[in-house]
């Protein structure tokens, strides 16, 4: 058996494999984040705040109305997406015109105000949420003890993050998205609603978000809180993606999650600065990030 | 003309007695986290329990007038000493209630000492409050990392724990937590076979659960507090570590914690703390009344700014002022005090309050007969075992 700087090689599989689990939430929140910042141009703030709310709308739907883990999979993205759309038309609308900063501005506040509102309410310890019976346990692999929840995880963001990356690069609808995006004025001139594509869009990012909290509610502690600490590390996540990369989201996201997973092992302090370390070496590299089209 | 004269007499004998009330006014400042990680533990209940304390002493009765104002520390030490300054300067606080956080305590601590206010620390651990940084005005009330020490990593030691492997927060408190606790397994015949530490705050713990768990431990002990704790507890039930023969120790860990990890994923965890709302009838007459006000159950560190208040009004009360806060702290430390919520409790020289501390085990769901209904007590640590023998040098009774 070789070992790698005193660690056996099952330890290090073990750790690989946390990480990819960990980067799974990454690329579903950077995902949505790039969907958002390339389609509307919104640096989205609010996103953490959003992906928390969802956590808390699961927990809602469970204990106020008896419904479980599975249809608030569905569920709550779609409450979550749903407010999202009404704050697309009733605020975010409005700064379309504007520069990137407004934008930024508007959904850090609201970021601040929802994450209030939750506190307020359900104080800051955060709430139980049970893993569902049907992944509870967990399976032995010889290198690690795998928690059945933690696979899903794995497979359903990997289905969730292809899934959208399918409808945006490669169908019709994804090709009129990006047409307007490139040129809304246009694109209304062909016929198409372009204001309800980028409300849809917006409400679709959102929704993303939401799925991401709905999936870490069981695992995490379900607080006012959980979206803030997370949502630095995908904005990083994204930018050492490349703004708007949709694909560069998606993997980066799941490499970020490798490499700070080995971080753990070799170095946990430092756990939770190395993705900005990378994102500092790549700004200083190649700025448009690692799959960033444009400089 | 008689009637002034036994009017007279009957003031002179009040004031010989220093029970002359009548024109005291005193203004507590509970200054504490109000919307990050320990608003639920501190936060606004403190400033009820305060609230309670300034009623249930019957102030208004002794004709003392006492008024209780509250700000959010943010826990800053920057933020908390600029409000402390503020309020000892131009608002004419007398004493600062609860001060969570170790780094803001200790700069309060200090801040207090110039202005000759007192400090009654409930919420904040670090035993420099009575040691390294002691201060002739500090009253550190409620618990410190060396009583958590000794309270759960003796006894889970001396239950056959004896491998450790810690988990440790990547700041002041963790550090200080780890040492005094690695100290006190030590001291128990066990060993510690490893440690890692965790940046602050974190929300993923499985890689180092795994970590944990491949060192072969007995026990995993979690110097962190918080959400940090929470997230470590629900992913080690999750990751199988509990099931597999593992047990955890949460060395720092409230009652609100407890509540929002539910008894299905906190059971059978060991924890040590100060007070515990079903005790005793006198605990759960206070509890009902601290609930009906804040819709949840008190922690230790709510329990311990009521009490701190009550003894600090009666220190007050006897002085007949509340202007010099070394002497009421030096009256504090004279008295013998019976209190409702802590029982026995002795103000050390050093400003150490000596009570009894308690041992729990998190209830099963099967043992649980309410949401809140969460400890059964294993035993009870005396408060000369739970606390560290006082320093020479922050004897103050000497100074």
């Amino acid at each position: 058996m070789f070992e790698l700087l005193g660690i056996p090689p099952q330890v290090l599989l073990g750790q690989l494999l946390l990480g990819l689990i960990n980067g799974s939430f990454y690329a579903v929140l950077s995902l949505g984040l790039a969907v958002i910042f390339g389609l509307l141009n919104i640096i989205n703030f609010a996103h953490g705040a959003l992906y928390m709310a969802a956590a808390f709308v699961a927990w809602m739907l469970l204990e106020y109305l008896g419904i479980g883990y599975w249809p608030a999979l569905i569920l709550a993205p779609l409450i979550v997406g749903a407010f999202g759309v009404l704050l697309e038309r009733t605020m975010l609308s409005r700064l379309y015109h504007l520069d990137h900063l407004y934008g930024l501005l508007l959904t850090f506040g609201l970021a601040l105000i929802i994450q209030g509102l939750f506190r307020n309410y359900y104080g800051i310890s955060g709430l139980p949420y049970q893993i569902p019976e049907a992944l509870s346990g967990g399976r032995n692999l010889g290198f690690m003890f795998l928690p059945n929840y933690r696979a899903w995880v794995v497979v359903a963001s990997v289905l969730v993050c292809f899934g959208t990356w399918f409808m945006i690069e490669k169908t019709r609808l994804g090709a009129y998205l990006r047409a307007a995006t490139e040129n809304p004025v246009l694109v209304g001139a062909f016929g198409i609603n372009v204001p309800l594509m980028i409300m849809l869009t917006y409400g679709f990012g959102v929704a993303l978000a939401g799925f991401a909290g709905v999936l870490a509610a069981p695992i995490y502690s379900v607080n006012p809180n959980m979206g803030a600490d997370l949502i630095i590390v995908v904005f990083a996540v994204v930018v050492i993606g490349g703004m708007g990369s949709i694909m560069g989201a998606i993997l980066t996201g799941y490499m970020l999650g490798l490499v700070e997973g080995l971080t753990r092992v070799f170095y946990p302090e430092g756990s939770a600065v190395v993705i900005f370390v990378i994102m500092a070496i790549v700004l200083l590299i190649k700025p448009e990030g690692l799959f960033g089209r444009t400089a | 003309m008689l009637n002034k004269l036994a009017l007279g007499t009957a003031l002179g004998a009040l004031a010989a007695s220093g029970a002359l009330a009548q024109d005291i006014t005193v203004k507590l400042g509970v200054l504490n986290d109000r919307s990050g990680i320990y608003a639920d533990l501190s936060g606004e209940g403190s400033a009820v329990a305060t609230r309670m304390a300034v009623e249930d002493f019957g102030a208004a009765d002794k004709g003392m007038s006492v008024e209780v104002i509250s700000a959010d520390h943010q826990n800053k030490p920057d933020v908390g000493s600029n409000i402390a300054r503020q309020w000892y300067d131009v608002d004419g606080v007398n004493a600062i209630v609860d001060v969570p956080t170790s780094s803001v305590a200790l700069a309060v601590a200090d801040i207090t000492a110039e202005a000759n206010g007192v400090l009654l620390d409930s919420g904040a651990g670090s035993t420099s409050l009575t040691r390294e940084q002691c201060q002739p005005t500090t009253v550190h009330w409620t618990y410190d990392t060396a009583a958590l020490a000794n309270g759960t990593g003796g006894a889970v030691t001396n239950a056959g724990g004896k491998k450790w492997f810690f988990l440790t927060a990547d700041y002041a408190f963790g550090h200080s937590l780890e040492e005094n606790t690695m100290a006190v397994v030590k001291a128990n015949g066990g060993e510690v076979v490893g440690n890692v530490r965790h940046p602050f705050p974190s929300q993923d713990f499985s890689s180092f659960l795994l970590q944990a768990q491949g060192s072969g431990a007995d026990v995993i002990g979690l110097a962190n507090a918080g959400g940090d704790t929470v997230n470590a507890i629900k992913q080690a039930s999750e990751f199988g570590i509990t099931q597999a023969g593992q047990s955890l120790a949460a060395l720092l860990m409230f009652v609100t914690d407890v509540h929002s990890l539910g008894a299905e994923t906190a059971q059978g965890l060991n924890l040590t703390e100060a007070f515990y709302w079903d005790q005793n009838d006198a605990t759960r007459e206070w509890s009902a009344r601290f609930e009906e006000q804040m819709g949840a159950k008190p922690t230790m560190v709510h329990a311990g700014a009521y009490s701190a208040t009550m003894a600090y009004l009666a220190a007050v009360e006897a002085l007949g002022s509340a202007e010099d806060g070394r002497a009421i702290v030096a009256k504090m430390r004279e008295m013998e005090i019976d209190d409702p919520l802590f029982g026995k409790v002795k103000v050390r020289a050093d400003g150490r309050a000596i009570h009894d501390m308690y041992l729990f085990e998190v209830k099963t769901p099967a043992e649980s007969e309410g949401e809140w209904d969460l400890y059964k007590q294993i035993s009870s640590i005396s408060g000369e075992d739970a606390f560290l023998p006082m320093l020479d040098e922050c004897d103050f009774s000497k100074m």
